[in-house]
């Protein structure tokens, strides 16, 4: 049986990332990583500047998969339109090339679009694309070896979710393996605007506080400026997904964009 | 059929790819199972469930008018006459058992065929459970009547409009909404597939087929069928009779849809958990599978059977809507037992093969019943 090898420690050194994200938590900044997902419409790249120039510490860029099973209806509709779009990872990998956000990159997508191209191969292409991280959902601490191995070899800093359910022990490991930052899992479910902000959200990040010194970011569900400032008094900063895409597929485009997160980007810094 | 390893993995098979959410709840399940597996009063209750209110032990049935007609001697394994029309009641009642076991007060399950969403409705019911089932639109429309017993038992359908709108996208959705409520829920998983220790579990719950028809061949023949044959989408039913023979000399064959054989086109992938055959394109993207039937509708395949063809042990084969339709026909007219499409399959498969294995024996595993099929092949045969 070829049960997979668990990931190595992680490395000494932190990545351009981590290393942006720490400085500007130094600097007292609460941290903002708005999600936009690659290949939604012709001016995506665009509405990644124009998030860049609002007022985001870094910007997570989805690849649209086929069957995103942590996404809610958004983002799933958002990852339907960019495919028939004809959105593919090489397309929005060299769009993001060319791209020059100012910005760290984090690509988010499903492990089997890793898994695909070859571990060590799609780690080389985010390198290429200027990309400094990823995030994968569907790959958890244990399945994570093999990735964590090419990742870490290509210079990626693979940025691990840590979640409600999850055990102090489970936690501290997962802190303790992610490079970047945490990614704090704020409610049970998958992403989508909610009305209210979970209690879990608040409780995620004062435990994941406890347990390390890496940026902890709190997203899944949270959807405005109030609730991202409520969330940044116990994390270092939100991870906004859905309430963004929600703007861009309405057809807001890059300056409803823009809008949006320097709305988010005032209620982090208390204006 | 072994225990998997620790992570999950038969052979390179296998795994827990899943949110993280669900880790701790994968966990807890397999820790459960295990329990469970090993407390004779557990089975005791499995047992005496599955014989008083699911119709167990199912018989084997010799079928002479089929076997002169083919040169063949065909026996078929009748797990159609269980409570609720298929072998999905097997697990079912296994699953929710254990669910009670953990304190989970509500189930949510996926659904093609609309014949493991009925058994889990119907399983809620004995227990008192609350009960919600994701079923695809596409499906929801070809099994209109699956649907309606379904609530008829209690159960809420829930149509699933993404993607392709057919098995894969139910289980998508059966997944989300087991992420968000995994306090109190037990996804009630309808087949060999997802993270482990679902297609261990589920395995272990269908044993009961092959171990019975194993013990019934040696009655009946004195001795193992050569061949045992039975249909494949996510590869339960397959799993559970091929259990009973895999240590025998016995032959295994498993049957796919021409439009969706995971293992006969597909090529390594992760999808709803595992590692396993799937049809993708180049990128890694899931493509739609296209069956004559919502059960075998899928474009992945349970780990173990990956395992299991990887290795030359079990092989499998596809069969076109076609043939299907036409097995459909020659088991009712020559037998007197109208099919579910499913296990129609594999009828065609022998049907195909039967020149090539003149004067063996061929055990197939009658999955389940044809009802729900026959309004669908009223319209296709007029
Ligand atoms: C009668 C019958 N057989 C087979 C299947 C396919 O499931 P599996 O491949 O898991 O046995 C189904 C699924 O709905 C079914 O209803």
């Amino acid at each position: 049986m070829s049960d997979p090898a668990p990931p190595p420690e992680r490395p000494a050194e932190a990545g351009t990332l981590e290393r942006t994200l720490r400085g500007a938590r130094a600097a007292g900044r609460n941290l903002l990583v708005p999600y936009v997902t690659g290949g939604l419409g012709a001016d995506w790249p665009d509405v990644v500047r124009a998030v860049a120039a609002a007022g985001a510490d870094a910007i997570e860029i989805g690849i649209p998969f086929s069957d995103p099973v942590m996404d809610g209806p958004t983002i799933q509709a958002a990852s339907e339109r960019a495919l028939a779009q004809g959105a593919t990872p090489v397309a929005i990998l060299d769009q993001l090339a060319s791209l020059d956000a100012g910005v760290p990159l984090a690509v988010m997508t499903y492990y089997n679009l890793v898994f695909r191209a070859g571990h060590q191969r799609f780690a080389e292409s985010l390198a290429a694309a200027g990309v400094s991280a990823a995030i994968l959902p569907d790959l958890p601490l244990d399945e994570a070896g093999p990735w964590c191995v090419a990742a870490d070899a290509g210079g990626v800093e693979t940025v691990l979710l840590a979640a409600p359910t999850g055990s102090d022990e489970r936690l501290r490991r997962i802190c303790r393996r992610s490079r970047g930052f945490v990614y704090g899992v704020g409610l049970l479910g998958v992403t989508g605007e909610r009305a209210d902000l979970a209690a879990t959200a608040t409780t995620i990040a004062r435990r994941l506080k406890g347990l390390t010194d890496l940026p902890v970011l709190v997203g899944i569900g949270v959807s405005n400026a109030a609730q991202a400032a409520a969330v940044s008094r116990e994390a270092d900063g939100v991870v906004v997904g859905s309430a963004l895409v929600r703007r861009v597929l309405e057809g807001g485009g890059p300056e409803a964009a823009h809008a949006f997160v320097a709305e988010l980007r005032a209620g982090l810094d208390g204006r | 059929m072994g225990e998997p390893s620790p992570a999950g993995r038969f052979g390179q098979f296998g795994g827990r790819f899943v949110p993280e959410t669900l880790v701790p709840a994968c966990e807890d399940l397999e820790a459960e199972f295990r329990a469970a597996w090993g407390d004779p009063a557990f089975r005791a209750e499995l047992d005496g469930i599955l014989r008083d209110y699911g119709g167990r032990p199912s018989p084997v049935t010799e079928c002479h008018r089929l076997s002169d007609r083919l040169g063949v001697r065909v026996l078929l394994k009748r797990e159609d006459l269980n409570h609720t029309g298929s072998h999905k009641i097997n697990n079912v009642i296994g699953q929710t058992l254990l669910a009670r076991r953990m304190g989970k007060t509500r189930i949510v399950a996926e659904t093609g065929a609309g014949q493991h969403g009925v058994a889990t409705a119907t399983a809620c019911a004995l227990f008192g459970l609350e009960c919600k089932v994701y079923m695809g639109e596409v499906d929801v429309a070809r099994q209109a009547l699956n649907v309606f017993r379904m609530r008829l038992l209690g159960a809420e359908v829930e149509p699933v409009v993404s993607g392709s709108r057919t098995l894969k996208d139910a289980v998508n959705e059966a997944m989300r909404d087991w992420v968000a409520t995994v306090e109190t829920t037990h996804y009630c998983l309808g087949s060999v597939m997802g993270p482990h220790p679902y297609p261990w579990m589920v395995r272990e719950f269908q044993r009961v087929i092959g171990d019975e028809a194993r013990a019934q061949c040696l009655a009946v023949l004195g001795r193992d069928p050569d061949v045992v044959a039975a249909c494949v989408g996510g590869g339960s039913n397959a799993a559970g009779i091929f259990s009973g023979f895999v240590g025998t000399g016995a032959e295994l064959v498993g049957v796919e849809p021409a439009g969706g054989a995971a293992i006969g086109r597909g090529i390594p992938g992760v999808v709803h958990g595992s590692k396993s055959f799937l049809l993708q394109d180049e990128y890694g993207q899931v493509l739609e599978a296209h069956s004559i039937s919502a059960g075998l509708d899928y474009p992945g395949v349970g780990p173990e059977h990956a395992h299991l063809a990887s290795i030359g042990r079990a092989r499998y084969e596809a069969v076109t809507d076609d043939e299907v339709v036409a097995a459909f026909q020659v088991l009712s007219r020559l037998e007197g037992i109208i099919p579910a499409l499913e296990p129609a399959h594999a009828i065609a498969w022998l049907l195909r093969a039967a020149p090539g294995i003149q004067g063996r024996t061929v055990l197939v595993n009658l999955s389940g019943r044809g009802d729900k099929d026959v309004a669908q092949m009223m319209e296709r045969l007029g």
